[in-house]
C-alpha cells in the first residue's frame, strides 16, 4: 500500500485516496473548436508508460483536494507531489 | 503411553504443569511450553500423516515453519481447523488433532496404494493423463482429484472466533529475534528509536536458544534473555512474540500476523484469537535467519529423518530426543552440535560427515566425546516403512558419484544437515535482487530497493562474532539516521567454536540395482526423478519447472525444498546455480488465516451502513430493506401476509389515490456556493441555468465528457449565490468528485464552492392529489397553493423551531412535494406527517412503488442511466442546450450518436395485457429465432401500472419510437419466458405531465 504525501495534509495511507488518471491532460477550452482528434484524445486516449507518469490523485477521505503525484509506475516510488497549481518538472 | 522420548533435566518447558491432549483418538500427555510436535515426540509419536500425491507416511521433520509434513487437522476451542502445523500450534489442555490426506486411517491408508503405482504418477501426470475428452473435466476428473489429493478440511460452520486488525507505525521494524535482531534493535533503541522486535516463535531468542556459544561470559540463551528484560524496560520498544511478518509492500508496509489467542487456556469474550498488523515502518531490519537444508537421499522422507537443527532444538528446548539411536548425517560442522547434545543426555550418535577427515573445534570436541564419526560416509537409502529402522550407508567413492561399499547401519532417527539457507523472502519481496554466494551455496540479498537492511544468517553471515558486531553497527546507525542520536555500545565479546567450510554435497548417489524414492519437495512429493524428467521433457526455465513438477508450491514455499530444486536443476543443466535463478518470492511467507485477513469486516460490519433518521420507525412498521449502496432504504412496508407484489401495488395505488410519504433522505445533497455558482451550472449540466430565479428549482441533466448521462437531479436557487443540488442516491459520491474535480483542475477561476450536505437533512417525499392537503396540516401558516407554490417552486419555513425546506417537485408524477428538515428532526416530521395525514389516507410507500409509480411516467432512473445512454437515448434531448457549451457536449455531435437507428427509449405491455415481462429480457422479433437470435433493445424496468391495471415496462430499443404500434417479443431464457409485447410511447401514465402542475 503505498504512502501518499498529500500536499495539504502530510503523508497518508493509499486507502485515504482515489486515483485520477494522467495528469498532463487538458480539457479543450469551453467555446473552441475542437477536431474530432483532439476531442479523442482528451476523452479517450492515454498513455501507459513503464516509469515516471505524473497524475492526479483525490484526497477523497481527507480533505478532498485534487493534487499532482509524480510516480513510478514499475516501482511505486512516489518522487514528488504537487497542488494543481503548481509545476511538476 | 508415558512420555518415552522425554529427557530429564533439559529444555525450557514447565514440567510441573501437565497438559493432555488427543492425536488420532488416542488421550497423551505434554507439558506447558510443548508444542504439539515437541508433544507428539516426547510419545514417541513420529507418523503425523501421509503425503500429498503417493500417501507415504510422513512424520515430522523440522520444527518451526520449516515443518512440510506435519500439516494436521486440529480442533481448537470446539472448531476444526485444517492444515495447522503441528510445529507452530503451542500444547493447550483438551487440543484434538487428527493426520490429514489418509483413510481409513494414517496407519493403515488405501490411498498408499499410489506409492506402489508411482511409476504411474510421473510429473505432470495430471497434465497428461485427464486431457481427454474434454467435458469430462468438470464432471470426473477433477472431483476425483479433489478428493484423491489435497490436505485438510475446511469447516463449513461459521468461524465463532474473534480476529481484528491494528495499524502501527514505528521508526524500526525488526523481523526476528535471533542475534542479529536482538543486537540490532538494542542498539537502536538505545538512540531512542520508535522500535518493534517481532519473533515468530513463543520464546525470543532465535538459534540463541539453541546455538553452543558464549556471550560476554553468558549462554547465548541468558544473554538473549538478558537483552529481551533490557528491552522490555525500554518505553520505545514494543516487543511481539508469536508474530510472524509475511508481508512486505510498497513504500515499507509489512503486514505481520500475531497468534493472540490460540495458546491460552481460556480466554475473554472479545479476545481475538489472531490480530493482523499493518506496519509502516521507516526503517526495517530483515533479521530473519537461515533454515537448514536437508542432503537428498534414498527414502530420505520416512519417518524418523529430521533436520539436525530441528533435532537439536527438541532437546534443548523441549527436553525431548527424537531417538535413541540416531544417526547424524552432514556435511558441515554445525550437526556435530547435535551430536554433542545427544551424547550429553546419554544418548550415542553415529556420525557420517561428507567431508574427507576433518578437524576443527567442534570436530575435536566431538571426538575427544568419544562420539563415532565417519568420514567420506553418505547415508545412501532408509530403511523402514512407517519407521526409520535402519540405513543403507556407504563410504564415498573419490568424486562422491557413488558408494565403494554399501553396509547396515541400526538407527531409529536420522538428522540431516546440508548446510545453511539464508531466509530472504521478506527481502526479495521488498523488490531486491538475490546475489548467488557460492561459499554458502545460496542465494543473499543484493542491494536494498526500499529502506531495509538485511543482517545476520538472512545475509549469509554464519559465525556470531560477525553477526553480532555487524548488528550492533548497523542497528546504531538506523537508529542515527532516524533520531540523530549517536550512540556508543560496548559490543559483547562473543566465544564460539569455529567451524570448517561444508562441503558442496547435496544428494547422495544411489546404490547400485536400487531405485528408491528420493525426495526434493516433500509436502508436493516431488521427486529427483520428476524434475530429471521435466527437464527431459524440454522444461527449462525454473518456472516452469515449478509449475510443472508443483516443486516448492506447497504451503511451505519450498522453505526446504528450493535450493536442493535448483541445485538439481544446474547440475542436468550444466549450468550453476545463479544461471538457473530463483523462482519468485510472494507473501505470505506463512499460512495466514482467512478470519485474519477479513478481520472485523464480517457480517454486518463488512461495509458501513448508513441509515435514515426514520430507519427505526420503518423497522416498526415491517419495511422489508433493499441496500442501495451503503444505506438501507425501504422497499415496501408489509401489511399481513402481502407479498413485495401486492404491498408494492397498495402502495403506489394509494399515492395516485390518496397520499403518500417516502424517505428520501438518501439523495445525495450538494450545498453550492459563489458569485459563480450559475455560471457553474451552466457548465456542468445540459441545460440552461443563467436564468434560474431565486426560489425556484429545476431538472437538471449531467453528462460525462464521453456524452453519456451520468446523473440527474433538481437543483434550486436557494439565494442569489447560493443553490441546493439533488443527486441520485448510487450516484452522489461520484457526483461530488466531478464537481471537485472541474472546479479543482479545470475551471479554478470560478469562485464557487461544493460541499456535501446528505446527511444534514432528513428528507420526505409527499405525493398524490391529497399531498397539499397534507402540506397545509404540516405548515398551516403556509401559502401553499398553486400560486403561492408553484410547481418547481421553493419556499422555507420552519418545523418544531428549526428551519425547512420546501420544494414542490415530482418523482411520481403526481402534484408532490419534498421536505427536508435537519435530520435530528426527521423522525418527528415523519411521525407528524403520519399523524395529520390520518384522515387523508396517507401510507408509507418504498422503493418498490416509488419505480412504479416513475415508470408509468417513463420517467428514467438508473436502469436507463446506465452509462450507455446520451440523452437523446432517454427521450430527453428537450434538455440539451444548443446555445452553451458543457461538459460532454462535444461528442453528442460524434457519428454514432446521431444515428437514426440508435437504441432508445420507449414504452411496452404485453399484448396479453396479464404476462409480467422480466427485467433485462431481451427484445427479438422471432421468439424461435436462430441463435445467435438478433437482438433489437432489452427491457430496462418493470411495472405492474396500478394505473392501467397491467403490466408496463420500459425498454431501450433500436429506433426507438419510430417502432411504436410493432409486435415484438421479450425473451428472457433464464425465466424460460417470451412474451409478445407490444411498442407504445414510455408515457403511460398523464404524458402532457397535468397532474405536477395541479
Amino acid at each position: 500500500m503505498l504512502h501518499i504525501k498529500c500536499p495539504y495534509c502530510g503523508i497518508r495511507s493509499q486507502k485515504e485516496f482515489a486515483y485520477g488518471g494522467d495528469a498532463t491532460v487538458k480539457r479543450p477550452k469551453l467555446n473552441s473548436d475542437v477536431s474530432d482528434k483532439e476531442w479523442d484524445d482528451f476523452v479517450y486516449m492515454r498513455k501507459s508508460p513503464r516509469g515516471k507518469h505524473i497524475e492526479l490523485w483525490h484526497h477523497i477521505s481527507g480533505c478532498r483536494q485534487w493534487f499532482k503525484a509524480q510516480r513510478d509506475t514499475a516501482t511505486h516510488e512516489i518522487f514528488k507531489t504537487a497542488k494543481i497549481n503548481e509545476e511538476i518538472k | 503411553m508415558t512420555q518415552s522420548h522425554r529427557l530429564e533435566n533439559i529444555g525450557l518447558i514447565n514440567r510441573n504443569k501437565k497438559i493432555s491432549f488427543k492425536f488420532n483418538g488416542k488421550k497423551l500427555f505434554g507439558f506447558e511450553g510443548d508444542t504439539l510436535a515437541s508433544a507428539l515426540l516426547a510419545n514417541n509419536v513420529h507418523l503425523v500423516g501421509r503425503s500429498f500425491k503417493y500417501h507415504r507416511p510422513r512424520g515430522l521433520f523440522g520444527a518451526g515453519i520449516d515443518e512440510p509434513n506435519a500439516k494436521l487437522q486440529v480442533v481448537i476451542n470446539g472448531q476444526s481447523e485444517p492444515n495447522i502445523n503441528a510445529t507452530e500450534i503451542e500444547l493447550v489442555e483438551g487440543i484434538s488433532a487428527t493426520s490429514q490426506n489418509c483413510w481409513p486411517s494414517v496407519e493403515f491408508d488405501i490411498g498408499a496404494i499410489n506409492n506402489f503405482l508411482k511409476s504411474f504418477f510421473p510429473a505432470g501426470f495430471y497434465y497428461k493423463t485427464f486431457m481427454w475428452p474434454k467435458s469430462f473435466w468438470y464432471r470426473v476428473y477433477e472431483p476425483f482429484i479433489r478428493k484423491a489429493a489435497g490436505l485438510g478440511v475446511g469447516s463449513i460452520e461459521k468461524d465463532k472466533e474473534r480476529y481484528e486488525h491494528k495499524y502501527e507505525y514505528c521508526d524500526l521494524l525488526v523481523t526476528g529475534s535471533g542475534p542479529s535482531g536482538l543486537a540490532s534493535a538494542y542498539a537502536a533503541a538505545k538512540t531512542g528509536a520508535k522500535v518493534i522486535l517481532a519473533e515468530d516463535k513463543p520464546r525470543f531468542g532465535g538459534s540463541l536458544l539453541t546455538d553452543d556459544v558464549n556471550i560476554d561470559n553468558l549462554s547465548g540463551k541468558d544473554w538473549a534473555y538478558k537483552i529481551i528484560s533490557e528491552l522490555k524496560k525500554m518505553p520505545n520498544v514494543t516487543l511481539k512474540n508469536r508474530s510472524q511478518v509475511f508481508g512486505y509492500y510498497d513504500h515499507n508496509m509489512l503486514v505481520m500476523f500475531e497468534r493472540t489467542g490460540d495458546h491460552l487456556d481460556k480466554k475473554s469474550k472479545y479476545h481475538p484469537r489472531q490480530r493482523l498488523w499493518y506496519i509502516r515502518s521507516k526503517e526495517v531490519i530483515l533479521s530473519t535467519g537461515s533454515i537448514e537444508r536437508p542432503i537428498v537421499f534414498g527414502n530420505n522422507d520416512t519417518p524418523g529423518i529430521f533436520l539436525a537443527s530441528a533435532a537439536k532444538e527438541y532437546m534443548k528446548v523441549y527436553g525431548v530426543a527424537v531417538g535413541k539411536k540416531p544417526l547424524i548425517f552432514t556435511n558441515n560442522d554445525s550437526a556435530y552440535e547435535t551430536a554433542i547434545e545427544f551424547k550429553k543426555n546419554g544418548i550415542d550418535p553415529i556420525v557420517l560427515d561428507t567431508r574427507e577427515e576433518q578437524n576443527s573445534e567442534l570436530i575435536n570436541d566431538a571426538k575427544n566425546q568419544g562420539i563415532q564419526i565417519k568420514f567420506s560416509h553418505a547415508v545412501a537409502v532408509a530403511n523402514g516403512y512407517k519407521k526409520v529402522k535402519s540405513a543403507k550407508i556407504g563410504k564415498l567413492n573419490s568424486n562422491k558419484t557413488g558408494f565403494e561399499n554399501i553396509e547396515i547401519v541400526q538407527c531409529d532417527c536420522i538428522c540431516v544437515s546440508g548446510f545453511w539457507t539464508p531466509t530472504v523472502h521478506l527481502t526479495s519481496q521488498s523488490g531486491n535482487k538475490l546475489k548467488f554466494n557460492k561459499d554458502i551455496d545460496a542465494f543473499v540479498p543484493d542491494k536494498s530497493k526500499q529502506k531495509e537492511t538485511t543482517i545476520g544468517a538472512a545475509n549469509g553471515s554464519f559465525t556470531l562474532k560477525e553477526t553480532i558486531e555487524k548488528s550492533f553497527e548497523s542497528g546504531a546507525d538506523v537508529g542515527k539516521k532516524l533520531t540523530a542520536n549517536q550512540v556508543n555500545i560496548q559490543v559483547p565479546s562473543v566465544t564460539e567454536k569455529k567451524h570448517k567450510s561444508h562441503d558442496k554435497f547435496w544428494c547422495s548417489p544411489l546404490p547400485k540395482n536400487e531405485n528408491p524414492k528420493r525426495f526434493v519437495d516433500f509436502q508436493n512429493d516431488v521427486s529427483v526423478a520428476d524434475i530429471e524428467l521435466a527437464l527431459r521433457e524440454g522444461y527449462r526455465s525454473i518456472e516452469h519447472v515449478k509449475r510443472y513438477t508443483t516443486l516448492g508450491m506447497a504451503t511451505d514455499q519450498g522453505r526446504t525444498s528450493n535450493l536442493n530444486g535448483l541445485q538439481l536443476v544446474s547440475n542436468i543443466e550444466n549450468k550453476i546455480v545463479p544461471e538457473v535463478g530463483h523462482t519468485t518470492f510472494r507473501p505470505p511467507f506463512t499460512p495466514v488465516t482467512i478470519g485474519t485477513i477479513v478481520g472485523r469486516e464480517v457480517g454486518h460490519h463488512y461495509m458501513p451502513t448508513r441509515k435514515s433518521p426514520m430507519h427505526e420507525w420503518h423497522l416498526k412498521k415491517n419495511a422489508v430493506f433493499v441496500d442501495a449502496g451503503a444505506w438501507k432504504r425501504p422497499r415496501y412496508y408489509k401489511q399481513g401476509n402481502e407479498n413485495l407484489f401486492e404491498a408494492s401495488k397498495r402502495e403506489a395505488k394509494n399515492v395516485r389515490e390518496n397520499v403518500g410519504i417516502c424517505d428520501v433522505t438518501t439523495l445525495g445533497k450538494i450545498d453550492i456556493k459563489g458569485p459563480d455558482s450559475a455560471e457553474f451550472l451552466n457548465r456542468v449540466y445540459t441545460n440552461a441555468w443563467m436564468k434560474l430565479p431565486v426560489g425556484k428549482a429545476r431538472y437538471g441533466l449531467m453528462l460525462r465528457e464521453d456524452g453519456m448521462v451520468m446523473d440527474d437531479g433538481t437543483t434550486t436557487r436557494i439565494s442569489e449565490n447560493h443553490y441546493h443540488m439533488t443527486t441520485t442516491t448510487a450516484q452522489a459520491a461520484n457526483v461530488l468528485s466531478h464537481l471537485e474535480y472541474y472546479l479543482q483542475i479545470v475551471w479554478p477561476e470560478l469562485n464557487v464552492n461544493v460541499v456535501s450536505t446528505t446527511e444534514q437533512w432528513a428528507g420526505a417525499a409527499i405525493a398524490g392529489p391529497k399531498s397539499r392537503e397534507l402540506l397545509k396540516k404540516l405548515f398551516p401558516d403556509l401559502d401553499v397553493s398553486n400560486e403561492g407554490l408553484p410547481f418547481m417552486g421553493y419556499v422555507e419555513s420552519s418545523l418544531f423551531g428549526v428551519p425547512a425546506k420546501i420544494f414542490r417537485i415530482s418523482f411520481s408524477g403526481e402534484l408532490a412535494y419534498e421536505i427536508n428538515v435537519e435530520s435530528d428532526y426527521g423522525l418527528s416530521m415523519w411521525e407528524k406527517l403520519m399523524e395529520l395525514g390520518k384522515d387523508l389516507k396517507v401510507q408509507p410507500y418504498g422503493t418498490e412503488a416509488l419505480s412504479t409509480l416513475r415508470i408509468e411516467m417513463g420517467h428514467v432512473a438508473g436502469p436507463e442511466l446506465d452509462g450507455r445512454t446520451i440523452p437523446s437515448d432517454v427521450s430527453l434531448d428537450g434538455m440539451v442546450s444548443k446555445k452553451k457549451d458543457f461538459i460532454g457536449k462535444r461528442s453528442l455531435v460524434k457519428e454514432a450518436f446521431i444515428k437514426n437507428d440508435r437504441q432508445k427509449i420507449v414504452g411496452l405491455v404485453p399484448t396479453d395485457r396479464k404476462s409480467s415481462i422480466p427485467e433485462g429480457s431481451h427484445i427479438v422479433s422471432d421468439k424461435n429465432g436462430k441463435l445467435p437470435n438478433p437482438k433489437l433493445g432489452h427491457v430496462s424496468s418493470s411495472c405492474w401500472s396500478v394505473e392501467n391495471n397491467n403490466p408496463f415496462s420500459l425498454a431501450i430499443i433500436k429506433d426507438g419510437k419510430n417502432m411504436i404500434g410493432k409486435k415484438f417479443f421479450a425473451v428472457s431464457p433464464l425465466h424460460k419466458k417470451a412474451i409478445e409485447v407490444e411498442v407504445i410511447s414510455s408515457h403511460y401514465v398523464d404524458p402532457k405531465g397535468e397532474r405536477v402542475r395541479s
